[in-house]
């Protein structure tokens, strides 16, 4: 934590940076993002095992942009959806510091190059519990899934955390707020709740970095990661790629092979 | 007796292969179910996947989602790119409990009017044993749009 505080102290009072996005005590045990502007700030920022949310999610917002050269304290997702913001074109080399905590150590990674090795060296990260969730939910008959995610997306509220919350989710313009066609209904209904978060899985397929944010956002505990975090399994296993593995474009739904392997089209 | 449940079909097809398939069945005098109705859309690429979902969510009981084979897509890749789609799609509708018995994926060419013929028949057959869908009706009717 020393540590950090003297690096972020050094990149604000050199002008390195403007800003220092980390985590900053929150309610209780709970950790907020904090955005620290000023040299004497740098002590408010926190590391520990309370830090969970990806921050990647502010770095394409304009109001942060606006505020200049930004270094972020990253957690093993946030790096890969720094890569894949990269990718897609969405962030600059020289508007970025990645400050990684892994393993309990700081690295500054200033570079995408940088940030590809790190990332090449940490194991996927999907916690035992959300892979336990998901391999009972495969086992499942096709009526117990429909009833599960019929009674966990009927308590849905559309509130949109998820989509707020999600680095990757950052269209200016996105398809629930598209009403001509109205794809999603407005209203928070069965079906279209349903519709909702399939659209949310299908366009994070092979994007996902499977930070898991999106459920921890939901206020009424709906599993909303598991429905990503099963797409981009469903890419990785199909196709063999994976969101936020690198700078360069490598979206496996944006691209095909000619041999690509199915048994269901007749 | 009771009349015998005949479930609404909706078709997704490709303006170049399957639907001038579908018309060489016609111009054939081959006779197929008349449960379907046929959607054209310029190339299966075409064919977003919220069309499948709005089609079970309005009321069909099966879909079936028809293009060029390989190699024959009028745009070049529009049928491969559809073709991943299809393949993560699928495991997520899978996934969220939605029947894949009712979903019906096929290549079928401008020249293959008896298949188109056939694959009618059989999906039609299908989802008639199946009966109607009446899970994800349920929850539609309880929607409001």
């Amino acid at each position: 934590m020393e540590e950090l505080h003297n690096k972020a102290k050094e990149l604000l009072s050199s002008g390195a940076v403007k800003v220092v996005m980390g985590y900053g005590k929150g309610t209780g045990e709970s950790r907020r993002p904090i955005f620290v502007r000023m040299a004497e700030r740098a002590s408010d920022l926190v590391v520990d095992s309370g830090c969970t949310q990806n921050l990647a999610t502010y770095l394409t917002k304009a109001e942060v942009c606006a505020l200049g050269r930004m270094a972020i304290v990253a957690i093993p997702s946030t790096l890969r959806s720094i890569l894949q913001l990269a990718a897609e074109k969405q962030l600059r080399e020289e508007n970025v510091i990645a400050l990684a905590v892994i393993d309990g150590q700081l690295r500054e990674l200033a570079t995408f190059d940088a940030i590809e090795q790190a990332v090449a060296t940490i194991p996927d990260a999907i916690s035992e519990a959300d892979r336990t969730m998901i391999d009972k939910l495969v086992a499942m008959s096709v009526a117990e899934r429909r009833a599960f995610w019929a009674a966990e997306l009927n308590r849905c509220v559309k509130c949109y955390a998820c989509r707020s919350s999600c680095p990757m989710c950052y269209c200016e313009r996105c398809t629930m707020d598209c009403n001509r066609p109205q794809w999603i209904p407005v209203a928070s209904h069965a079906i279209g709740n349903i519709e909702y978060h399939m659209v949310r899985a299908m366009h994070l397929a092979g994007r996902c970095v499977e930070c898991g944010t999106c459920g921890k956002a939901c206020p009424i505990g709906i599993p909303v990661h598991l429905l990503t975090f099963f797409a981009e399994d469903s890419v990785r296993r199909q196709f063999g790629q994976k969101g936020g593995a690198s700078a360069k474009l490598d979206y496996a739904m944006s691209t095909f092979k000619p041999d690509d392997k199915e048994e269901f089209i007749r | 007796m009771a009349e015998q449940f005949e479930p609404k079909m909706t078709a997704f097809v490709c303006n170049w292969c399957t639907y001038a398939g579908a018309d060489l069945t016609g111009t054939s005098r081959i006779k197929y179910q008349a449960n379907v109705r046929v959607i054209r859309l310029p190339c299966t690429g075409r064919i977003d996947f919220m069309m499948v979902l709005k089609a079970f969510s309005r009321g069909s009981d099966g879909v079936i989602i028809s293009g060029c084979h390989p190699n024959d897509c009028h745009y070049t890749s529009g049928n491969y790119h559809a073709r991943r789609r299809w393949m993560v799609f699928r495991d997520l509708l899978d996934f969220v409990g939605i029947d894949l018995e009712r979903v019906t994926f096929s290549w079928v060419s401008a020249a293959e009017g008896a298949k188109w013929a056939e694959l009618v028949n059989e999906a039609t057959n299908k989802v008639r044993a199946l009966g109607p869908y009446k899970e994800i009706q349920q929850l539609a009717a309880v929607g409001i749009d």
